[in-house]
């Protein structure tokens, strides 16, 4: 038992820490830190500064940019990011996609696909939920049906986030209605360029536009962008969403939330209740960070240390706590969404509310906390 | 950065639960033990001496074996798991670290080798029935000098094991304030004090203990404000308490989660039922939670920085307090009525929660003190 980093690991973490602060571009980071939203243009260069760094894909296989790092490496390097302001490679692209075509893809589909997804000169979308296919993911109907090479594509998928902004979709199609559900979906790349896909905006309860529903008519799919094998599709969904030990946990950006909140408090900070709240969210945040360093340093081999499965469940509420104690900080202030930037009452304070609504989707995606609650009972307690 | 056991750690917690399973394995030999004085077991205590646990916190010049928090924290968490009522967290970590912060050389040597040996029960007098909490205060107790002679009034209770202590540390506010440390007992000079023994609910001991110009021998210097050395003691002893308070809540998962695949209502095993199922997983959460917090606490002990010290017990004791009243409740409510019984251990496991939660302070007492430095950093650093 040692608490401290070794010599190595502390030298790391301040290379990274110099690298975010004094040679990230700032005015990205201020973006970040102030709770503005960042720009389709600003997601992109960010991760090209970080690609051309060797920071945008560290966990890859080390021929596709990835460094070696260990478990603890990277998460340093991913709260250090957050820390900073420095927004994290697109999801899709550098935790989702990449390490699944790396894994199963092609090696033509590695050598098309992968440099441009690590550069974000593909900005890939998810297709996998459907209306009748949330949690219960296996019973999507989004069929792709044989037609000599190509692969013929109907259906509906929803909640894509950002997909406004996509140049491809990885998506979960059945290619085999006649089998049990699990064994009939294959995954495949579509072009969303393609006549027949549809994005259609979807407006929540922030007033934001952030996810979509993606259309599919008759969209013909060349028969070399499926992934792996047909109909072996939900072992790469299995792999995509369950691979994951680092950055489970929001924990460098709900630190900074809080940070950035007592900041903005002001004299409320005075009100006991207040400092109250606010000691039981840093030392949850702390028992949460805790037990992120726990499993980063002792997952051993491909098995995650069983403690990760915390990480998301706690995580995400601390998450929407924060942002629940900022629009009562703000108070009524809080209720000047739609103000224009003349308003007297700070940014912070008008932002506090949409943003509260917005975190509300934390708990529900990824696998929602009822299903991380499952994973815990069944896989863990054996219940 | 490292949050396993080294071989050694290991080989020490597989000896002490080896020693302690086959005590206690068997839940109604620690109720025959409760049921009769002093509460614990003689022999075993002895057998801990043989394997040099009760020793494990002394230098080795003192009659120790100079082992370092996470040892001692091993043993704790080995003594929660099975509730032992061995009198190892106030007697031994508390008690006998006051006299090896305070103590003289001979002091150390003489009574810490006699506790290391098993020979010598101590318990610490601080709790007062009137005057604050949880702090380093004895304002209701106080020391004079006539001559060379030592003498205390005042009145501490609950005193924990403090009937069977062969000598109690006693806190005192000295002549000039400040708060001193002193010996009482068989080992002192005159009369005993007025000790009176009673059960405590987890089936503990305590005792009240009314000192009357009783005779004592200071531990060290007597001039000495040992405010700050009891401070920093309590605080080693909550993380402590806590690593007890951790064994006892992962063996209250263990038993819920047995109950819930076994016990069969409706025809079917209770784990069919998701309501059960997601309460446990709930407390599966916060044990791991406290867990993280409880090794860090632990080895921050180590790293000797005093105030670094005193957050981290406070933090720790803060999200202990927290877990263990959530663990403790729901693995009664998930057994339901048997659970309710003193012949099954889980209700007494709640029990024994509760008093580790009151006994140098609750969440709320912690939550209080973190609150007043809330504004003195931007975020908390788990690496530093």
């Amino acid at each position: 038992m040692q608490l401290e980093l070794s010599p190595e690991d502390a030298a790391f973490r301040e290379e990274m820490r110099t690298f975010f602060t004094t040679e990230f571009p700032q005015e990205i980071r201020d973006t970040v830190l102030e709770g503005r939203h960042l720009t389709r243009d600003q997601i992109v260069e960010s991760q090209r500064v970080l690609n051309k760094a060797g920071l945008a894909v560290p966990h890859w296989p080390q021929e596709w940019g990835g460094r070696g790092w260990t478990d603890l490496q990277r998460h340093l390097w991913h709260e250090e990011m957050q820390r900073a302001g420095v927004p994290v490679p697109l999801a899709f692209n550098a935790s989702m996609i990449g390490p699944v075509l790396a894994q199963f893809g092609t090696q033509e589909q590695k050598e098309r696909f992968l440099p441009a997804t690590a550069n974000l000169d593909i900005w890939w979308s998810q297709g996998f939920s459907e209306p009748d296919a949330g949690s219960d993911l296996a019973s999507l109907r989004t069929t792709a049906v044989r037609d000599g090479d190509d692969w013929v594509v109907n259906g509906q998928k929803t909640w894509t986030t950002l997909g406004q902004h996509g140049d491809w979709i990885f998506t979960l199609v059945r290619t085999d209605p006649e089998v049990k559900k699990q064994a009939g979906i294959s995954m495949l790349l579509i072009d969303m360029t393609l006549p027949g896909v549809e994005v259609r905006p979807i407006e929540l309860i922030d007033g934001g536009h952030e996810v979509n529903e993606v259309w599919f008519t008759d969209v013909r799919v060349p028969g070399d962008l499926l992934v792996g094998e047909v109909n072996g599709g939900w072992t790469i969904a299995k792999f995509l969403l369950g691979n994951e030990r680092v950055g489970v946990a929001p924990v460098g950006i709900t630190k900074r939330a809080l940070a950035t909140l007592k900041d903005n408090a002001g004299d409320r900070l005075d009100d006991p209740l207040v400092r109250a709240r606010v000691v039981e969210l840093e030392n949850q945040l702390l028992a949460l960070e805790l037990t992120a360093l726990r499993v980063v340093a002792h997952s051993a081999g491909g098995e995650p240390h069983p403690a990760s499965s915390v990480l998301k469940l706690t995580g995400t509420e601390l998450q929407q706590a924060v942002s629940e104690l900022a629009v009562d900080l703000a108070g009524p202030a809080s209720i000047a969404s739609g103000a224009d930037e003349d308003s007297p009452l700070p940014g912070w304070a008008r932002r506090s509310a949409p943003t509260y609504l917005n975190l509300r989707k934390a708990s529900i995606y990824g696998g929602s906390n009822e299903i991380q609650r499952q994973i815990i009972a069944r896989s863990i307690l054996g219940l | 950065m490292d949050f396993t056991y080294d071989d050694e750690q290991q080989a020490l917690r597989e000896a002490v639960r080896g020693l302690l399973t086959k005590q206690y394995g068997d839940y109604e030999v620690r109720r025959r033990t409760t049921a009769t004085e002093p509460g614990f077991d003689e022999d075993l205590w002895r057998r801990l001496a043989e394997m040099g646990v009760l020793g494990l916190p002394f230098a080795e010049s003192d009659g120790g074996v100079g082992a370092g928090p996470v040892e001692i924290g091993i043993v704790c968490r080995e003594l929660g798991r099975v509730l032992a009522p061995e009198p190892y967290l106030t007697g031994v970590v508390l008690a006998g670290g006051l006299v090896s912060a305070a103590g003289s050389p001979e002091q150390r040597a003489e009574v810490l080798g006699a506790v290391a040996a098993g020979e010598r029960v101590l318990a610490v007098a601080h709790d007062e029935p009137e005057g604050p909490r949880w702090t380093t205060a004895a304002p209701g107790t106080t020391a004079t000098q006539e001559g060379d002679r030592w003498l205390l009034t005042g009145t501490k209770d609950p005193v924990l094991h403090g009937a069977r202590a062969d000598q109690v540390v006693v806190t005192a506010t000295l002549p000039d304030g400040g708060t001193g440390l002193f010996l009482v007992g068989a080992n002192s000079d005159g009369d005993a004090p007025d000790r009176t023994g009673y059960a405590t609910y987890d089936g503990g001991r305590a005792a009240r203990i009314v000192l009357d110009g009783t005779p004592a021998v200071p531990l060290g210097d007597p001039t000495t404000d040992r405010s700050g050395t009891l401070a920093t003691m309590l605080d080693l002893t909550r993380v402590m308490a806590a690593n007890q308070a951790l064994g006892v809540m992962q063996a209250q998962l263990a038993a819920t989660t047995s109950y819930l695949t076994s016990r069969k209502q409706f025809g079917v095993t209770l784990n069919h039922f998701q309501a059960l199922t997601f309460r446990a997983a709930d407390m599966y959460v916060s044990l791991e939670l406290t867990h993280s917090i409880v090794d860090w606490a632990t080895m921050t002990i180590a790293t000797g920085d005093r105030d670094a010290l005193a957050d981290a017990a406070a933090r720790c004791a803060l999200q202990t307090s927290r877990a263990s009243r959530h663990i403790g409740q729901e693995a009664i409510q998930l057994h339901g009525g048997i659970a309710m019984t003193a012949e099954y251990s889980v209700g007494t496991a709640t029990a024994h929660l509760t008093v580790l939660d009151h006994l140098f302070g609750d969440g709320d007492h912690h939550l209080r003190a973190l609150a007043e430095g809330v504004t003195d950093h931007d975020t908390l650093e788990a690496l530093g």
